[in-house]
């Protein structure tokens, strides 16, 4: 994240930093690793630069839409840019967003993003809500892209698994 | 290696564009497709995956398109790309415009063309001098990493599962196989993208690509055809009969509408 040395681009860091994820409101943008960073311009104006999760994520215009919104009602003067390069990657949440995540009902990531993986291969996600090891994957295309559906063996509940990529 | 050099898009170059054109396309042929199936898969969880899956081709083709539509600098914006051509003016490879079918062709035609673009995209990300499009592979790789996870599965499972799927399986296979040869050719306009460095040469990732289907096929107990005569064409716009069906699907809002937005 970017050095804060001024009061104009410490306010527009708090602010953009503040909004929800529309789609996993108990983290923000921040927690997530979408916001990457504040700064000024060459010419002194202030750019708030966000990265898109997945390529087709619905979610993107709607977060920079908010993130504008939050600016305009701070009163400060800022543009949003989007960057897609590094790509965005889970390791980017933060430990915060992670403990947010879990106590919402949605298990963390587990380990390091990595590239391709085996077939059948299968990670073992702690359950959210009772802790136990003994989960199944139901899916692993859940609710929106980046989560995963699985069922806990322990408690029986159902859950969320925020997907490491 | 070309990260050394400077990485800028090649503004303004024809071959460029044309070549870069033909991976948008696949794109989004390929995710208008699986969106096809949206409402219609065998079941809730499918239904889910193949309409993210699609949304993940949309999204790669969205970027695609708005960068070509920089580097032409005509002015025409993603959707003129995505929504105004005519069908001889899209040039994606056969494969990814072939109709549904069942399940079985569905999973045969995700992993045939996942199993190609993941490290296509890697090699992208890695090599390529247009820094914005190494952009998009790195991000496009990631994703086609979990698509060629899920296609290869499934036809492990069919394959590997009751004779009526193992049949289906089979037939799948038997049916598209001749169409993955167009994804490793070069067109002209490829040929000067390629030594431009601008994109990776597809044909000497086809080893890697025939590995991976020999390793799922004989986990999914399924055999490769001898193809005796391989289809291509899409790259010169020439399309099979259902290319048209779909573009008049596609397109219709734009059509219909002209102009209209969200």
């Amino acid at each position: 994240m970017t050095n804060v040395t001024d009061a104009a681009l410490a306010r527009a860091l708090k602010v953009a930093g503040s909004v929800p994820d529309p789609e996993v409101p108990c983290v923000t943008i921040a927690d997530l690793g979408i916001l990457r960073g504040v700064e000024r311009d060459a010419a002194g104006a202030i750019v708030v630069r966000l990265t898109p999760t997945y390529s087709g994520c619905p979610a993107v215009i709607a977060i920079e839409m908010a993130v504008e919104a939050a600016l305009l009602d701070a009163g400060v003067e800022a543009r949003v840019e989007r960057v897609i390069t590094p790509a965005w990657t889970t390791d980017w949440i933060t430990r915060e967003g992670r403990e947010k995540l879990r106590a919402y009902g949605i298990a963390p990531p587990v380990g390091a993003s990595g590239g391709r993986r085996a077939f059948f291969s299968e990670d073992t996600i702690a359950c959210p809500r009772c802790g136990s090891a003994r989960t199944t994957k139901v899916s692993e295309f859940g609710s929106t892209a980046c989560k995963a559906h699985y069922r806990c063996d322990a408690c029986f509940e159902p859950f969320d698994y925020f997907k490491c990529i | 290696m070309a990260t050394a050099q400077a990485r800028a898009a090649p503004a303004g170059d024809d071959a460029a564009f044309r070549a870069l054109l033909e991976i948008a396309d696949d794109c989004l042929i390929l995710g208008h497709r699986l969106s096809e199936w949206c409402g219609h898969a065998p079941s809730l969880e499918e239904d889910l995956a193949l309409a993210n899956m699609g949304l993940d081709l949309l999204g790669q083709a969205r970027a695609l398109y708005a960068h070509l539509g920089e580097i032409e600098g005509k002015g025409r914006s993603e959707d003129d790309l995505a929504f105004l051509r005519r069908e001889r003016d899209y040039v994606n490879c056969l494969l990814v415009e072939r109709k549904n079918g069942d399940f079985a062709v569905t999973m045969a035609r995700q992993l045939y063309f996942a199993a190609f673009m993941q490290p296509f995209w890697r090699a992208v990300a890695a090599t390529s001098t247009d820094a914005a499009l190494a952009g998009i592979a790195a991000k496009a790789e990631k994703e086609m990493a979990y698509h060629l996870r899920h296609a290869g599965e499934w036809v492990i499972r069919l394959g590997d599962g009751t004779e009526e799927s193992a049949a289906r399986m089979q037939a799948a296979v038997d049916e598209l196989h001749r169409y993955t040869g167009e994804m490793f050719l070069a067109s002209p306009a490829r040929a000067r993208a390629i030594a431009d460095g601008l994109l990776p040469d597809a044909g000497s990732l086809r080893p890697e690509w025939e590995r991976t289907i020999a390793t799922v096929f004989a986990e999914a107990d399924l055999t490769a055809p001898e193809v005796r005569s391989a289809q291509k064409g899409g790259r010169d716009g020439i399309h099979g009969e259902d290319m048209g069906h779909l573009l008049a699907e596609l397109q219709f809002m734009q059509r219909a509408y002209p102009g209209q937005a969200w």
